[in-house]
């Protein structure tokens, strides 16, 4: 039972950081109608960015850390205004490819400058286990998860009451109408990458501080596919709650299959099986917007 | 086809007719001239690529079919490909011979396809996509763990194939096979874009709404599509896992896919003619970077280290560079030479 109860709260933990990265998913998603493949590459070099700051310019890791949230900000505002405004109005296909491209470019950086190797971070949090429940839960994954439910409140107070938060959700709702609104679209669309860019880089400094990060870190951002679908595509809230379950169903899922079928790397797939059993069943997710169409 | 000056038809036979006019038949009679002589000419390294280019022209004309010609975006078809150099692999093992397992393999591989092509009858657009790299990630783990069948990690190992006593067991011959093979299938996808069901594909692309009012059945030619776009996907994995004489799951991962998609956008979507430019293209273009770094490494030492990033990366700036400049890709670029050839000493 133990054994359930410890892959539930590693489950928990990796789920958070799912639906961080989910949460940028989906902010792009809502406000620009873009498919991010590109998603764990960005969160793989804000994790690259806070290792080189922290380990090879010595900066304390508080510093650190700001610092990356800012060359996030200019990487996503770079990559919106040189990649994807040329794609406005094209169709899915090309968009789809774009970021792909996107994400290839950005692995390659990643490899020429750091390496393939895996890279620790430093020693940030003490070492001893908290017990919850009876069970000891390292202090890095409390931090994770209180960090990730955080950045979830922060943006859920953004875009319900900020004047900001509200012009995106207009945006997202009819174009149209919102820069007839006088709102910015174009900067409503750099302003969905930047949160993008951000959120996702502090997933990657979290996950640096959990495993070691190195140049696979990027599929990641193929998990995230699962969880936004599982919440619906363009839902804050589902992004958060699909990140957790598959996270909790990925990692139980694999324990069940190591321990009673003897199958191993189960959790590659688990996910992506539950995947494609909610696209035939309720393809808009649990809080998705409904699209009434017959195929 | 636009048509040219001078040039008649006075059936529609003959406007259909694949290749319009002396001058055609002539170009493309060259060109098989030239290929066929490209053994005696060529050193290995060289025919090595020629052959991987017959292979990646196959591949890229099967995903066309799919992406270019029906509309339905697949990140699966990697996963397809393996799915055909299993197939292939495990058949001919058995004793079962090459020219029955190659078309066995594309049909396992067409079931195969048409399975994960049902979601596409619920599914549009980028939820498709999911699904069909849903489909590349499950079919990976198969590949992986279904140890009886695959071998598993270790792979199947192959001998070189063998029809009616000849072994194809030299690069030129493999040539000869693989450039047989590509040819049949360009025949058969062009046969087929001209047809009725090729036009019921590009309505399905064009406005899924209408070609159902006019007559389209969305079901049958969508599963259609997947079953044809999968059959050549699996006959160009068997040619790869014979080529090789190696079967393994690493090379049919999403980046595989990736490539294909890539090289129909490069080519050109929904052009059997793009496909192939495509293909070439994207096959030649990491044998030119590893050409370049080997050249570059005389003025810079170590410029070789960075091999394998820089195939990624330049690999994303061309998509990333031709999808905005030249959303069309190659197949427009060789039209407008084609026409500034016709025009040439006056412009206008």
């Amino acid at each position: 039972m133990e054994y359930y109860l410890q892959l539930v709260i590693n489950g928990l933990v990796v789920g958070s950081i799912y639906a961080l990265v989910a949460l940028g998913f989906v902010v792009i998603y809502k406000a620009t109608k873009v498919v991010n493949f590109a998603q764990g590459e960005l969160v793989m070099v804000g994790a690259y960015a806070c290792f080189s700051l922290t380990v090879e310019m010595q900066l304390p890791f508080l510093l650190s850390f700001l610092m990356t949230l800012g060359f996030s900000v200019v990487l996503g505002l770079a990559i919106e205004r040189l990649v994807l405004r040329p794609m406005i109005g094209e169709p899915i296909i090309s968009v789809v490819m774009v970021t792909i491209g996107l994400s290839s470019i950005l692995k390659s950086l990643v490899q020429m400058f750091w390496g393939t190797q895996i890279q620790v971070y430093p020693q940030v949090l003490p070492q001893e286990p908290y017990f919850v429940m009876g069970v000891p839960v390292a202090p890095v994954y409390i931090a994770a998860f209180v960090l990730s439910a955080l950045l979830f409140a922060i943006f859920s107070v953004f875009f319900k009451y900020s004047r900001l938060g509200v012009a995106m959700r207009a945006t997202a709702l009819d174009q149209c109408a919102a820069a007839s609104m006088g709102i910015g679209i174009k900067s409503i669309f750099a302003l969905s990458w930047c949160i993008a860019a951000v959120v996702s880089s502090v997933g990657g400094v979290i996950l640096g501080n959990i495993n070691g990060i190195n140049a696979q870190l990027g599929h990641l951002g193929l998990k995230v596919f699962p969880a936004v679908i599982l919440g619906g595509l363009d839902s804050l809230l589902g992004a958060a709650l699909g990140g957790i379950v598959i996270g909790v169903l990925e990692n139980v899922c694999d324990g069940a299959a190591k321990q009673l079928l003897g199958l191993g790397g189960f959790k590659e797939v688990a996910a992506f099986i539950v995947l494609v059993i909610i696209l035939m069943v309720k393809p808009y997710g649990f809080f998705g917007t409904k699209q009434i169409e017959r195929v | 086809m636009q048509g040219k000056c001078g040039l008649f038809f006075e059936s529609y036979r003959e406007e259909a007719a694949l290749l319009v006019g002396g001058f055609q038949k002539a170009r493309f009679a060259a060109l098989l001239v030239v290929l066929c002589v490209c053994p005696f000419v060529l050193n290995a390294y060289h025919l090595s690529i020629l052959i991987l280019i017959n292979i990646a022209v196959v591949g890229a004309v099967s995903l066309n079919l799919l992406t270019g010609m029906c509309g339905q975006i697949s990140l699966g078809h990697g996963a397809f490909l393996g799915v055909g150099a299993y197939a292939c692999g495990a058949l001919t093992l058995q004793g079962v011979p090459f020219l029955v397992a190659l078309p066995a393999a594309g049909c396992i591989t067409a079931a195969t396809g048409m399975l994960f092509g049902i979601p596409s009858l619920r599914l549009k657009g980028i939820y498709l996509a999911i699904a069909t790299l849903a489909a590349q990630l499950i079919l990976q783990y198969i590949f992986l763990h279904w140890d009886a069948v695959t071998g598993g990690s270790i792979g199947l190992a192959l001998d070189p194939p063998s029809i009616a006593g000849m072994t194809f067991d030299t690069d030129e011959k493999m040539f000869y096979l693989t450039l047989g093979v590509a040819m049949v299938m360009l025949v058969m996808a062009s046969n087929l874009m001209r047809s009725r069901h090729g036009r019921a594909f590009v309505a399905i692309r064009d406005f899924y709404l209408s070609a159902e009012i006019v007559g389209v059945n969305l079901f049958a030619y969508k599963l259609m599509a997947f079953a044809v776009s999968s059959f050549m996907a699996g006959v160009a994995g068997g040619l790869w896992g014979h080529y090789l004489q190696f079967v393994t799951p690493e090379p049919f991962g999403l980046g595989l896919s990736i490539s294909y998609l890539a090289m129909c956008i490069i080519g050109g979507l929904g052009s059997i003619q793009g496909a192939v430019f495509g293909a070439i293209f994207l096959t030649l273009l990491p044998e030119v970077l590893t050409w370049l770094l080997e050249v570059g490494s005389a003025v810079f030492p170590g410029a070789s280290q960075y091999l394998v990033a820089a195939k990624e990366g330049v690999f994303g700036l061309v998509l990333v560079l031709f999808l905005i400049f030249e959303p069309e890709g190659l197949q427009r670029r060789w039209r407008l030479f084609k026409a500034w050839c016709k025009l040439f000493p006056f412009a206008y």
